[in-house]
């Protein structure tokens, strides 16, 4: 085999080529802004892990004074509407049934008089846990009610009925994100997946394009490299997602008040990495696809593991340990973490190469793989 | 270094169970125009990738350019041209820009100077920033060429290079290839056009993955001692006659050609038996013709065996 020497001229030529077809091909030029920006907005303002206001049904056997300080507690917690009254039991199933309401209270007869007896009725909760998500804080705000509620009624006489101070005090301090405010968590998130896409796809369809219209039978006769074609490929889509994070970031800050609380320096030099890992992923899937087609379901194959393993959706220690193992391979977990490290806790370089090194033996293994299924012929 | 610019012996290619090369050895002197001739999905693209390095023989061995077709691919690929069968350009980049980008490939030092010239030669400088994609097919076919050729190969591989192109530009273009050759550039050539053929130093003729026959085009037309037969005469005549004459075991094939028809066959006495009884007819001409380059092609051709495997 005669070796031949990296030629910067035919790199840069190739880098060129990828320019000005991106240049020309507008719809995909369009793509690549638009994506970001609308998904941005869109999943910025759309996605609520807290969700609040859920309609509620009350079925109140009793009327008394501690009944209404209970359901006015309720409604100000924020996470229950009480939109209806309902006179029976059948009437709570039919509701959550048909899902027009996710709870329903049910306050049993004579609760007032019960709970000064010292009797402790029960108030029955029922909720369409369904979707779990969506009733966990408001169950739990629920039980903090209990103790708080009936605190101005329990007075006087009725003192002792009121819950005594636990031994000792509990102080929760929610760092990082005190107000549990989802869009520091999706907007920083969005970054990764939506890299993930746009980045991995392109460069999927970038060689798989050449072949498809019969191009790449003319660079394969020409003296290029694999690697000179590989990179010289990858390098005017890293600029591009630069853009893109540029784009995010802005909307981020601006629309979403998302702190910054790191060096805006090292994020960019992590999201590098983070491209050049998808990058790589996508030039390889380029050469193993025979066509657009599979190229782009190769990209989708590793897309949706990607948002559902990484901790992008679900929360990544919720998994279990092999599902964890899996996730960990995956560049977006680490970058997740890494980007939220950056903007929410304020990491340093240090603080992150746990998660750095993991994204750059991704690169370096799938380029290996890449370059090794690189044809070079038409075989 | 020998003097052959093609000198491979015994290339197969399969594509899974299709064997589409089998055992093809040719050999091209330099300088010379070397014609490739045969049925489309015979294996000339096949055995043309082969020769400059974008498929890998199965089996055989052999050199292009003095370098072998195996292990020196990638100094094959910086002196040879070759033209593809589809036009393979880039559509979305303008004829400069595709001019521009072959001569980077080739790291060509004199880019700034053989791009314009080159575009000059063509024709094409006024209109070089228009998309390839734009241009007609004659055009494209010209410009590919000129692509092949921008960074003055030694040896040109040609792939159908004037499929679908008009009479004027098909000559301009064998004008321009014997220059070249003349310039001491080799040239091995595919093509469907007989006259193309007749206008090559050489020929190789392959059906079905087998070479049949090599040789000048004179040798190849005498290679088979073929006897020929024009008829000439009112259409409704000659229309009458083809079907009569089609089953007769002394005549090989019956072409029409216009208001002639070509009756060919191996043996001439027996062919001038079976002819006989049809030469009495007053409304047709007979005169004996010289068998062509597609007689003897048509007639090489059922040799192998009838259909492809």
């Amino acid at each position: 085999m005669t070796m031949q020497a990296f030629s910067w001229s035919r790199w840069v030529a190739i880098i060129v080529k990828e320019f000005i077809q991106l240049k020309r091909d507008r719809l995909t030029f369009g793509m690549i802004i638009g994506i970001p920006v609308l998904q941005l907005i869109l999943f910025g303002y759309a996605i609520n892990a807290d969700p609040k206001r859920l309609p509620t049904a009350v079925l109140a056997a009793d009327a008394g004074p501690y009944s209404r300080s209970l359901l006015a507690a309720m409604q100000t917690s924020g996470y229950y509407r009480i939109d209806r009254f309902v006179a029976n039991e059948a009437e709570i199933d039919e509701l959550l049934a048909h899902g027009r309401v996710q709870f329903a209270v049910t306050i049993p007869e004579n609760f007032g008089r019960k709970l000064v007896r010292g009797e402790r009725p029960a108030l029955l909760l029922e909720a369409d846990a369904s979707d779990p998500a969506a009733v966990g804080n408001a169950v739990a705000a629920l039980g903090q009610l209990a103790n708080t509620a009936l605190a101005r009624d329990l007075q006087g006489p009725l003192a002792e009925l009121a819950p005594r101070a636990p031994p000792f005090d509990v102080r929760i301090h929610r760092r990082y994100n005190p107000e549990g405010v989802t869009a520091y968590n999706i907007v920083p998130g969005l970054i990764g997946t939506i890299l993930t896409m746009t980045m991995v796809l392109m460069t999927g369809l970038a060689m798989t394009r050449e072949r498809e219209r019969g191009t790449f039978e003319n660079l394969l006769s020409t003296p290029a490299l694999p690697i000179e074609v590989m990179t010289g490929k990858i390098m005017p889509y890293i600029l591009i997602g630069l853009i893109q994070v540029t784009l995010i970031l802005a909307a981020a800050l601006l629309l979403f008040e998302v702190p910054m609380q790191g060096n805006p320096l090292l994020l960019y030099l992590v999201v590098s990495l983070f491209i050049a890992a998808n990058l790589s992923l996508g030039i390889t899937f380029s050469s193993i696809a025979r066509n657009q087609l599979q190229a782009m379901q190769m990209t989708f194959f590793f897309f949706l593991p990607s948002i559902l393993l990484s901790g992008f959706m679900f929360p990544f220690r919720g998994m279990p340990e092999w599902a964890q193992w899996l996730g960990s391979v995956l560049p977006l977990t680490h970058f997740l973490l890494l980007v939220r490290g950056i903007m929410l806790k304020g990491n340093t370089v240090l603080d992150l190469l746990p998660h750095l090194w993991p994204i750059m033996l991704f690169m370096v293994v799938v380029i290996g793989i890449g370059l090794a299924l690189y044809r070079r012929t038409l075989d | 270094m020998n003097d052959y610019a093609i000198d491979v012996q015994g290339l197969n290619k399969s594509f899974g169970k299709k064997h589409v090369v089998k055992d093809f050895s040719l050999q091209v002197k330099r300088g010379e125009i070397y014609g490739f001739l045969g049925p489309n999905g015979s294996g000339k693209t096949t055995s043309i990738r082969m020769l400059c390095g974008l498929l890998k023989p199965d089996s055989g061995s052999g050199t292009c350019l003095g370098y072998d077709v195996v292990r020196e691919t990638a100094a094959i690929k910086r002196e040879v041209g070759y033209m593809t069968q589809r036009f393979s350009l880039w559509e979305d980049l303008t004829i400069r820009e595709n001019l521009d980008f072959v001569a980077r490939m080739y790291s060509m030092t004199d880019r700034s100077t053989a791009v314009p010239a080159a575009l000059e030669q063509l024709g094409l400088t006024e209109r070089r920033d228009q998309l390839a994609g734009a241009l007609s097919g004659g055009w494209k076919q010209r410009l590919a060429l000129a692509a092949c050729m921008l960074h003055r190969p030694r040896l040109l591989l040609l792939d159908e290079p004037t499929a679908g192109v008009d009479p004027q530009a098909r000559r301009d273009f064998w004008e321009e290839i014997h220059a070249l050759a003349a310039g001491g550039i080799s040239v091995l050539v595919s093509t469907h056009y007989m006259d193309e053929a007749e206008r090559c130093h050489r020929l190789a003729y392959i059906a079905y993955g087998s070479l049949l026959a090599t040789g000048t085009p004179d040798e190849v037309l005498h290679r088979v001692s073929l006897s020929t037969w024009a008829v000439s005469g009112p259409p409704a005549p000659l229309a009458q006659l083809a079907p009569k004459l089609h089953g007769l075991p002394a005549i090989a094939h019956v072409t029409a050609f216009g208001s002639t028809l070509h009756v060919t066959g191996e043996d001439e006495a027996a062919l001038d038996q079976a002819l006989a009884p049809f030469r009495a007819d007053p409304q047709l001409s007979w005169r004996r013709a010289e068998p062509t380059l597609e007689d003897v092609f048509i007639h090489l051709m059922p040799k192998t065996n009838g259909a492809p495997q």
